[in-house]
């Protein structure tokens, strides 16, 4: 029970057997589906079996550089993917800014934070601890940072009549999006506290059932999935109050007027 | 008091004007000429070359919305976002009387007002402020004429009490006749034009 059951690659190949036959099953039945069943089952194969492969050079190596490098990558990737998922983008270079300065106040600042102060790992960039908790903080944080931000646009473009007639009526830019931003921050927090809510109950979380799987003490493993539900948490919703507060700035010029026009590209057609 | 100076606006002449307080200049013009656009621009609701200025106060010498407390923009249809009257009024406003209404007003829900109702409470909620400043933009367009004659009244005693100007956009001419006290003009092509000045000339 101590040891962890190698899988194959005829292991794998059995449970690809499953999917192949979900995208027949989805072709017979013309659901339209199987082609990007497909590629996104070959996508994971190659980018997890790459990044397998990176993560060993790395670990064996423990060179700050690389990990930093690393890292930046990973933090760079997750910001597009927040930008890719916005219905209305801020034009330019300042909605990838924003991005990235939230994705590092959620991810990067806490898992600094985690490692220096709570795991007190040696060195402090230990990567093996180091990655996969960044890598966990961004996936997580990211949807609450997508949502919040995807809600705050999205909710300020539907209702710029009710903001422009609250300006009129004397109120500064973030009276007068005071309750949108309430909605957005509640947008971006609800994954994580239902996720915190349901968790040991409804769902094993992912990282404590590999803890598990792969050996750990069951208690141990807790341990660290509560951790990770704490710096998640955190971290999301300091993320998600740096987006709200930097794009609510964006949508309102010097003289508190709704500025639409300068900030958002067109709308993106799929 | 209050003074527009070359206010651009893109497609017509550079506009001046200067109202004096209790004055109220009626405007009218093609749907599309700029009205709207004008009162936006006084409003700073829009950046615009030119100055506004009430006596001494320019447009730049407070923030956005210190200037929007004292110059009010009513447009055309009001927007509400809370689900009853009361909230989107200040704290201990008790003037609803004023176009007909009793105090069960402030329990109403805003989604079962008529349009009427709501231009009438918009009118209200706008002079709540105190605003030395009205840009009003078509206030009676969904009322009856009774209801009109009445909010002509409110406006008229409105300014007079409080020293205060208002800009009166309407397409209805005898109402323009009737409430603008000194001037008047007409947006054609070339941009404002002044028909007349003094309520008996035009």
């Amino acid at each position: 029970m101590n040891t962890l059951i190698s899988l194959s690659a005829y292991d794998l190949m059995l449970a690809s057997l499953l999917v192949l036959a979900l995208a027949g099953l989805g072709a017979r039945m013309n659901l339209g589906i199987s082609q990007q069943l497909i590629i996104a089952a070959l996508r994971t194969t190659a980018q997890l079996l790459l990044i397998g492969l990176v993560l060993k050079q790395i670990f064996e190596t423990a060179q700050l550089p690389l990990i930093i490098l690393m890292m930046t990558v990973m933090l760079v990737v997750a910001a597009w993917e927040i930008l890719s998922r916005q219905k209305r983008k801020i034009k330019g270079w300042w909605g990838f800014g924003i991005s990235i300065f939230s994705l590092f106040v959620s991810s990067f600042l806490i898992t600094l934070v985690a490692l220096l102060l709570i795991i007190k790992t040696d060195p402090w960039y230990t990567p093996q601890y180091a990655i996969p908790l960044l890598g966990m903080l961004l996936g997580n944080t990211m949807n609450g940072i997508a949502l919040g931000m995807d809600r705050l646009i999205q909710t300020a473009w539907q209702q710029r009549a009710i903001i422009e007639q609250r300006l009129m009526l004397g109120q500064t830019a973030m009276e007068a999006i005071r309750e949108i931003r309430h909605e957005s921050m509640r947008a971006g927090m609800i994954p994580i506290i239902n996720a915190m809510a349901a968790a040991g109950i409804v769902s094993l979380p992912g990282m404590m059932t590999g803890q598990i799987l792969s050996g750990t003490e069951p208690v141990e493993a807790v341990k660290y999935q509560i951790l990770i539900m704490f710096l998640i948490t955190a971290g999301t919703g300091f993320g998600v109050i740096a987006v709200l507060h930097l794009i609510s700035k964006r949508l309102f010029d010097a003289r508190d007027r709704l500025r639409f026009d300068q900030l958002l590209a067109e709308k993106n057609n799929e | 008091m209050l003074k527009i100076d070359n206010i651009e606006i893109p497609g017509l002449a550079p506009i001046s004007f200067e109202l004096a307080a209790g004055e109220c200049l009626g405007v009218s013009g093609e749907s599309g000429c700029g009205k709207t656009r004008l009162l936006r621009a006084i409003a700073d609701m829009d950046a615009i070359e030119g100055s506004v200025c009430i006596d001494d106060l320019c447009q730049q010498d407070v923030s956005g919305a210190d200037w929007r407390k004292r110059v009010a923009l009513l447009p055309a249809e009001s927007q509400w976002w809370f689900d009853t009257v009361a909230p989107h009024f200040p704290v201990g406003t008790s003037s609803y009387s004023a176009l007909g209404f009793s105090e069960e007003v402030k329990h109403w829900s805003v989604s079962r007002c008529s349009s009427g109702e709501k231009q009438r409470l918009s009118i209200l909620r706008l002079l709540a402020n105190k605003p030395r400043v009205l840009l009003l933009d078509e206030p009676t367009a969904n009322l009856d004429a009774e209801n009109s004659r009445k909010v002509e009244a409110l406006i008229a005693e409105y300014l007079e009490e409080n020293d205060a100007v208002a800009i009166w956009v309407s397409h209805n001419q005898s109402q323009l006749e009737r409430v603008a006290s000194k001037r008047y003009f007409d947006f054609s092509e070339n941009g404002m034009v002044s028909l007349g000045s003094g309520g008996a000339a035009i």
